[in-house]
Order: structure tokens, then sequence, then C-alpha cells
């Protein structure tokens, strides 16, 4: 079935006995859309993500998963339609990397034939004919990441999926997501990687408590947050605390050193401060303009006291 | 049946891969040579081929050796893929859960049954070709080599049970040495020393028949060892046999009962299951 939306949580939440560890989440996640979901330690996200996979059922709530309610689809698997990489994949250890997949594939009946392209693809083409023993933490993530995309499934579920990756094998991970998102697939992805999960996603969730705190894309969050743009400016040599006495006008200043000090202001005023940062030439060489990024963002939603 | 095929398979590959077959018929095939050489040595004056003395000599040894490998198999099938996280990623795959324990079952049971065919069967070639075997305990022997098939089947069944109540593998461990103790040892202990209070036989030979069948290790004894006449004189059970007089095809109805009702409680435990 083809919707336009790929994830449907409507009101979503999960108890195990006493424990409630998600309460009334709603988010819609579209075709083609890279979602991050964010949050502490026992936050929800993997829950979530069971819930997603019809793993678990939910206490309260209805779930769409691709059109369809995973939670009938319990006992029986998935289908095609969902490919997941696990939070620390782990395999059959006595078993080499293509054995491992060719399980998996023959299971989701996808032809075997296709095994090495996608072997090579995660760049396990060598590295398959050996035991999955012999692997470091990278290939097997790698090999699970191949596991995930067995029969080109519409929705990926990514459950931390770059520890243990080096930064170029992070680069050619998202690399792939990013393709999959241009053949009209859509991702989930679970990180803690804040910084590198800003630039690769569309949209943001993020999980406090088992519920959901916020969800929207960064500039939308950012706003909503009221986060205060960071301006570093940079005086001549040992003047950067005379100059900063001149700007005044109720400015934050949030650091200063021998040449440079930052100023917080609330984001819509920030063209105004530049104007008059401008004005105070030449006793100001430079600005630079820091917009609060996912770290800042995250922290805000992540600590602040919400309704309970 | 695609699904099934494959999980099955998964598993003998892993028993070969792991080597757990090969320890399991060489030690079967020691086993059956051992008593089928030496033990065959005494026959004198008793009117038993070394087959059909073989036939009770290895019974009373597998209903001991046997239960303990199949559990030894069986007992992590479940908890220990769900401790390792292999689970988790099987059951986002389009397979059923009853499906994933039926399908290690077939591939366990696979194990075993090859791993006797050869180690047995490997033993009782030995016996026809140096002239120890006729008709009749070749009968014999492969109700033994059938019915141990079975009793494996069951304690690979019992195993998973074992598997899917707990939450830690070494639980389940400590679970199935118990099962085996209770089933293998403890048992017919408990069922001797009741026989013995009740000096009186006030004891209904109903009441003992059924509490024999109980337990499917003897079962298993009552079908191999009063199975046939010379094995049942050679055994000392052949008035066992003959009063209880249990016909074999409710003997091993009852041991395929054995196999269905764990195997069907784990299936419903496993549905259940919250992951």
């Amino acid at each position: 079935m083809t919707t336009a939306v790929s994830i449907e949580l409507d009101g979503v939440g999960k108890r195990y006995g006493d424990h409630e560890v998600l309460h009334a989440v709603t988010l819609a996640v579209g075709r083609a859309e890279c979602v991050a979901l964010l949050g502490h330690n026992g936050a929800g996200k993997t829950t979530l993500m069971k819930l997603l996979l019809g793993l678990t059922r939910p206490s309260a709530g209805r779930i769409r998963v691709n059109g369809a309610d995973p939670t009938h689809l319990r006992g029986r698997g998935l289908g095609a339609g969902i490919g997941f990489l696990p939070e620390n994949v782990m395999f059959n250890t006595a078993m080499t990397g293509h054995e491992v997949l060719r399980f998996y594939a023959r299971l989701k009946r996808v032809a075997v034939a296709t095994l090495p392209a996608l072997l090579a693809e995660v760049g396990l083409g060598e590295a398959a004919r050996r035991r999955v023993a012999t692997y470091s933490k990278g290939m097997r993530q790698r090999l699970g990441l191949a596991q995930a995309l067995l029969g080109q499934p519409h929705l990926l579920l990514l459950d931390e999926p770059t520890t243990g990756l080096d930064p170029v094998l992070r680069e050619t991970f998202y690399r792939r997501v990013r393709r999959h998102q241009e053949e009209g697939g859509c991702a989930l992805i679970a990180s803690h990687a804040l910084t590198e999960i800003e630039a690769r996603s569309d949209r943001v969730a993020i999980l406090r408590q088992g519920r959901l705190v916020a969800f929207g894309t960064l500039t939308e969050l950012r706003e909503r947050a009221g986060l205060p743009v960071r301006i570093r400016v940079l005086t001549g040599a040992g003047e950067a605390a005379a100059v900063a006495a001149r700007v005044g006008g109720g400015l934050r200043l949030e650091h200063i050193n021998n040449q440079t000090f930052d100023l917080a202001c609330a984001s819509e005023a920030k063209l105004d401060v530049v104007t008059h940062l401008a004005g105070l030439r030449p006793a100001v060489r430079d600005v630079e303009i820091h917009a609060p990024g996912l770290d800042q963002v995250y922290a805000h939603y992540s600590a602040a006291e919400g309704p309970q | 049946m695609r699904a099934l095929a494959i999980l099955a398979g998964n598993e003998i590959r892993d028993g070969l891969r792991n080597r757990w077959v090969a320890a399991i018929v060489l030690l079967l095939a020691a086993l059956a040579l051992a008593l089928a050489l030496l033990g065959s040595a005494p026959s004198g004056s008793v009117r038993a081929t070394p087959m059909s003395i073989t036939v009770a000599s290895l019974a009373s040894l597998t209903v001991y050796l046997l239960p303990l490998i199949a559990l030894m198999l069986a007992f992590d099938a479940l908890v220990g893929e769900l401790e390792r996280g292999t689970l988790l990623l099987l059951l986002t795959y389009p397979v059923a859960r009853w499906q994933v324990v039926v399908g290690k079952f077939i591939g366990h049971s696979l194990i075993l049954l090859v791993s006797l065919l050869v180690g047995y069967g490997g033993a009782g070639l030995v016996l026809q070709f140096t002239g120890g075997a006729d008709a009749a305990s070749w009968d014999a022997y492969l109700v033994l080599m059938a019915s141990s098939w079975l009793l494996g089947s069951v304690f690979i069944a019992l195993g998973y049970l074992v598997s899917v109540l707990v939450r830690e593998r070494a639980t389940a461990a400590g679970m199935a040495v118990a099962l085996w103790l209770l089933f293998v040892v403890l048992y017919d202990l408990g069922l001797l020393g009741l026989l013995l209070a009740d000096s009186e036989q006030q004891l209904g030979t109903g009441l003992v028949a059924g509490l024999l069948l109980a337990n499917p290790t003897d079962i298993y004894r009552i079908i191999n060892l009063t199975g046939t006449e010379a094995v049942s004189l050679l055994a000392g059970m052949a008035e066992a046999g003959r009063s209880a007089g249990f016909s074999p095809a409710l003997l091993i109805a009852l041991l395929a009962a054995w196999v269905v009702v764990p195997l069907t409680l784990t299936v419903l435990r496993f549905q259940r299951k919250e992951l």
C-alpha cells in the first residue's frame, strides 16, 4: 500500500506495569523524509521503534506504518516494507558475513544473487567470506546496515546506526541514507550523535521521559525555543573589553578575551545588533553570527520542565 | 513451509559449524560401539544375540545421556538469542513466532536424528558384520533408534519451554539440569521409594502404571526394555512388561505427546512475550 505518510502515531502510550515508558506520542512522518529521534537514555526511543516494528503492543493510541497496523502483524513479521537496524546489532558469530546476509535475504525473499553487490556497497566485499566473529564493531554495524537495506524497504528504522563507525564510514553511511530518501524512502534515526545528525535530518523529534516534547525542523524548534543567537565580535588586540563597554543596549555579554567577545541576542534582534556593531567600525573589525545548533536545541527541550 | 525450512537449515548449519553435530555423533558412536563390542562378550547360555544385549545396555545408557544432550542443544535456543540480541532482529522479518520455535525444533531434532543414524546405526552395522545380529534383534535395535530420537525430541521441546520461560541464559541452564535430574534420576527414585513403602501393595497396578507413563524416560524404558522377549529377559523387566501390557502404539503416542505439549506451550508463551 502506498500512502503519503510512512509513520503515523496517534496518542500512543506504552506502560510496563507501573512504569510509563511512552505517553501520548503523536507524530507523522512522510515519504522521503529523514527524522532524527533524540532523547536521553531511557527516554523511550527504542520502545518507540519496537512499537513501530510490532514487537510490542501499545497500551494506548493508534499506530500506522506504511498504512498498516504493526500490532496486527505481531507474530507474523512485518514483510518487506521495513528495514531495521537495532542498537548494537548482533549476529551468529560462527557464520560468515555472506552466510548471515543470505539467511536474512532468504527470509525476506530477496534474491541471493544481489548480495555481493550489497555487501560491496557497505564495504564488506572482501570480508564477506570471513566469520562474523573476526569482525570489528564497525564491520558488524555495516553488516547490520546491509541487512536493513535488503529488499529496498520503504522505511528504515535505525537505532544508533553510526556507533563504532569512523568519520569516513559515517559519511558513507549517511550518503546511503540520503540515496534511500531520494528513491522515495523514509528513515527514522535514533541517535545521540547530535552534530552529525543535524545536517542530515529533515525534522527532529525529541523525547523526554516518554513524552514527545518537540517535533519539527531545526529552524522551527530553534525559533519556538527562543534560543538566543550568539554574535562573536572581533576587535583589535587588547581592545575587546573597551569595545564591549561601548556596545551596551542591554545585550548579554557571554564571553570575553583579548580581542573577541560574544553577545547573546534574540534571533529577531540580530540585524539591529549587527547594524549597531557596524556603526562601531573600525573598533569592531568583524562579526560572526552563530545560530544555536541542534545540541543547544536538544539541551533546551530535553532539560526544560514540561507538564508532567 | 519455506520459513520453517530456512530456520531449520540455519540451526543445522550452526550445529555443523559449532562442531555440535560432530561431537554428538562421536559420543553416540563411541558409546554404541563400546557396548556392542565389549558388552556382547558374555552372552553365554542366554538365548540372546549380541545385538539384543546391546539394545538393553544401550537403552539403559541412552536414557541418561540423550536427554542431557538434547537439553544442552535446546536450553538457550530462545533465551540465548534473546540475550545476544539476534532474536529481536529475526522477529522483525516476515516470520511468525511459531515458525521460529518450530523451525528451530525441526533443525535440532534433525541433528539428533542424523547423529543417532550415524552413531547407533554405524554400531548396528558393525554388529551385523561381526555376526551378532538377526532379524528380530534388528527390529529391537531400530525401535531403540526411533524411540531414542523421540526421547531426544521430548527433551528438546522441554528445553525450549525452559528457554521461553526465563529471562537469563544462566537460569535456563540451571533449570535444564534440574529437569534432567527430575526426569532421569529423582522421579524413579521417588517411584521406587513409593513402591518400597507400599509393602502392603495398596497402590493399584493402574496407579503405578500411570506414574510410569507420566515420565517420558520411563516410557522410553518400557518401550526398549520390555519390547521384545529377548531384551526384556535380559533387562529383568519381562514380568513388568507383561503385566503392564502397554501397547507399543500407546507408548509411542505418549512420547509424541511429550513432544507436542511442551512445544505448544512454548509457542503460546513465546507469542505473548514482550520483547
